[in-house]
């Protein structure tokens, strides 16, 4: 097989078998934040008892986040050698903040947040969780400062010419806050925070349909409910935002995402449908005629640049970046309508007793994670044929010296060490459910069997 | 850009050994007690081994990951040169970290026997595996790499693993086996002390074999890298410190003291870092036998102002760092005792 396409499918497996993770852990971070901040105001052991067991399950994630995470931070260098040489002046900035300032707050503190308890005070386990959570929140920021750099690169000039060209920083605050950076980083905390609190909602309504742990699940479920509803809200504004930074610096990829090929013509929005990239149109489709120009520009008449203004060899393959754009939609749509049922419900004291929503919170977990990855696909193939948009293409991005039986079976290794890795998780995570939060009875059964 | 001997180049090199030092310090030791894991057979014992690096592996491994972002972003030519000419050996030593990772954490997770035996083989093996595949590395960037005029070079594996660099890699097993074995001493009491202090003896006699085969072959095989102390013979200080750091790794553990012993391991370590750096200088990947075209720390960084820019990032962060990594090693301190959060 072809070196660029197994470097590519290589990146594109590793990088989301370790996106499952990072999310669960900033979104639960949060909750573990709210959990500990209501203990040290109302004392209630109940606060307590969540803590220490959504504590449990943040370690797991966070465990295999980091484990797989250490491959990423090689990965640029083993299979993208010229990409790395092309940007390291830039990108290698924003990889290198995120060690210095992320990793080591969130490993330090994550040691008294994970084996702390009887070590040090309630307060100061209480700051101990929140330097872990603004650990990883330091962590999404400069890994999205770094992406949103391919994006749309700025504060940067080229020095050099033909292969020995490279990208250096001219105004590193310009490289930080490049144009899209905030918009994205926003987009991104909100589908973490999303990832974490239906976690947390699937987990407590799996009890409360099996009528254990009441208490626990009630109170666990109602913290999650409110996270899950206000980010899953901002989710669609700031995905709106993002969408008018794509259209005003990444034109292809807008024209991508909705299948809208003819330019200098008002451009429609698709509930759904399939695009014949030959023929350039989107068949057996749904449309709201004008609906794409009303959104970028106010005005339904008004003219979005087509797929046609670019040449064949400038444009990212379109029909997988139309669905997974589209279904990570329909998934935030239904994220909405999910957690403000849920809110309704509480609020008229039926949620608790009504088994079809507390089923659909099981199964929600899987949203914000399929939602995830469907988004960076659209941001990420929108992105080719450029690693660096507009400055460099993936394919010159390659490690030369590295052979396509070598990637081959990195990455066969790869899929099988992650499958069982995955299956580990799963089951791990599912024996933790099964084992339960409860008084100190179950705590220290727990503390029993780990002894 | 190159102005003078002590510049933005100089000082990111300087970094870098400080960074690959700490790394090989503070992982070195958790390193060590993975390998010697094995040798003792009582459940108690294993997670005893286990919990005395429990709270602090995971940010020992830190110093790692972000000694490959400065790498990144200080001299970009050479985390690309190797990361991609180390293909193999690379991803060995990442699946290695994985699994080593995974063990610690899963093992405990269940109390039937062959699960606990199969993670703590993964964990042993895993950890002398990383040791050995960061000393292949080390091992082949002394030697020199055959790199051609676009910085890049393909090694097979036979390359790769070329008696020197077979030859460091269990010289680096060795010595974190030997660092870990005092980090266990410090961290246990009674029996389990006792027994570990009869390990260091072995484990400190293993670590001098494999250091004297190691400094003959480098003199023998490896001139080029003593070229300096040669040329300024005022740089004997150094393997001579290093040689009174090692014999007094015994000398303290006979009396007793057995964190002055891993003082003693700790700075013997960063000698010997301060040794690979020196006979490097000013490469810092040495192309053999095309001279040429070595990566040095000038023509293989990022520009004058991107170096500037981190180096401030680096003065911000590292105060921070060094406080949390202080207070966590304060906070855990004393010999390790089994808990309800333990692992």
């Amino acid at each position: 097989m072809d070196l660029l396409l197994l470097s590519r499918i290589q990146f594109a497996l590793t990088i989301a078998f370790h996106y499952i993770y990072p999310p669960l852990s900033i979104g639960l971070g949060v909750i573990l934040v709210i959990m500990e901040a209501l203990y040290l105001v109302t004392k209630k052991p109940l606060y307590l008892t969540m803590a220490k067991f959504w504590a449990k399950i943040f370690g797991l994630t966070f465990a295999i986040g980091v484990a797989t995470g250490v491959i990423m931070e090689f990965e640029f260098g083993t299979n993208w050698a010229a990409y790395s040489r092309y940007v390291g002046d830039v990108f290698g900035s924003a990889l290198a903040s995120e060690g210095i300032f992320a990793f080591f707050l969130e490993s330090g503190f994550l040691a008294l947040l994970l084996f702390g308890w009887d070590k040090i005070s309630r307060p100061m386990h209480f700051f101990a969780t929140l330097m872990v959570c603004l650990g990883a929140h330091f962590s999404a920021i400069w890994i999205v400062v770094a992406n949103s750099w391919m994006q749309t690169p700025s504060g940067y000039h080229i020095v050099g010419e033909g292969m020995k060209a490279r990208a250096e920083i001219v105004d590193f605050w310009a490289m930080v806050f490049n144009p899209s950076s905030m918009e994205r980083l926003t987009h991104v905390l909100m589908g973490c925070w999303q990832a974490g609190a239906f976690l947390v909602l699937s987990i407590s309504a799996y009890y409360l349909l099996k009528k254990q742990h009441l208490d626990f699940a009630q109170s666990s479920m109602k913290i999650a409910l409110g996270l899950a509803l206000a980010a899953s809200i901002g989710q669609l504004m700031s995905g709106h935002r993002g969408a008018l930074v794509v259209h005003q610096y990444q034109p292809a990829k807008l024209a991508a995402f909705e299948g809208h090929f003819p330019t200098g013509q008002p451009a429609d929005m698709y509930l759904f449908g399939w695009v014949n990239e030959k023929e350039e149109k989107v068949q057996f489709g749904v449309r709201i005629p004008g609906m794409l120009s009303f959104l970028v520009h106010g005005d339904p008449q008004k003219a979005v640049t087509g797929l046609q203004a670019f040449a064949k060899e400038d444009r990212p393959p379109v029909n997988i970046v139309f669905q997974t754009y589209h279904a990570m939609i329909a998934i935030g749509l239904f994220l909405i309508f999910l957690s403000s049922a849920g809110c309704l419900l509480l609020w008229r004291n039926t949620l608790f007793e009504s088994p079809w929503i507390l089923r659909l919170f099981v199964w929600s977990v899987l949203g914000p994670q399929i939602a995830n990855l469907f988004g960076w696909m659209s941001a990420e193939v929108g992105r080719q044929p450029w690693i660096v948009y507009g400055l460099l293409r993936t394919s010159e991005g390659l490690s030369r010296n590295v052979t396509a039986h070598m990637v081959l079976t990195s990455l066969i290794l790869f899929s099988i060490i992650y499958s069982l890795l995955f299956m580990l998780f799963i089951y791990l995570l599912n024996k933790k459910i099964k084992t339960g939060p409860g008084g100190h009875g179950s705590i220290s059964e727990e503390g029993r069997h780990r002894a | 850009m190159n102005g003078g001997p002590i510049d933005l180049n100089f000082i990111w090199f300087i970094i870098m050994g400080l960074l690959l030092s700490s790394y090989a310090v503070l992982d070195g030791f958790d390193l060590g007690v993975g390998a010697l894991h094995l040798l003792t057979k009582t459940d108690q014992e294993r997670r005893l081994f286990i919990n005395s690096i429990g709270p602090v592996w995971d940010g020992n491994e830190v110093w790692l990951v972000t000694s490959a972002g400065a790498m990144f972003v200080a001299f970009p030519e050479v985390y690309a040169t190797l990361a991609s000419g180390f293909y193999p050996i690379v991803f060995f030593l990442l699946f290695s970290l994985l699994f080593r990772a995974i063990a610690i954490e899963f093992r405990g997770k269940e109390p039937m026997a062959w699960w606990r035996r199969m993670w703590d083989i993964s964990f042993s093996l895993s950890s002398i595996l990383t040791a050995f595949f960061l000393g292949i590395m080390v091992g082949n960037v002394a030697k020199g790499i055959p790199l051609n005029n676009e910085g890049e070079f393909t090694a097979s594996l036979n390359q790769l693993f070329h008696p020197y660099a077979v030859l460091v890699g269990i010289t680096t097993v060795a010595l974190f086996t030997m660092h870990g074995v005092i980090y266990l001493a410090m961290k246990t009491e009674g029996a389990l002390h006792a027994k570990i202090r009869r390990w260091s003896r072995q484990a400190i006699r293993v670590y001098i074999l494999c250091y004297a085969l190691m400094t003959i072959s480098t003199l023998v095989y490896l001139p080029h890298m003593a070229d300096k102390m040669r040329a300024h013979p005022l740089y004997f200080i150094v393997p001579l410190f290093n040689l009174l750091a090692i014999a007094n790794i015994p000398r303290q553990m006979n009396r007793g003291k057995d964190f002055q012993a891993f003082l003693s391991s700790c700075a013997s370590m960063f000698a010997l870092i301060f040794l690979f750096g020196l006979g490097l200088y000013p490469n810092i990947v040495l192309s053999i036998p095309y001279p040429e075209h070595s990566l040095t720390i000038y023509n293989a960084a990022s520009s004058e102002k991107t170096l500037g820019i981190m180096l401030i990032i680096a003065i911000i962060g590292m105060p921070f760092v060094l406080a949390y990594t202080i207070s966590v090693y304060w906070i855990f301190r004393g010999k390790v005792r089994i808990h309800e959060t333990s692992y």
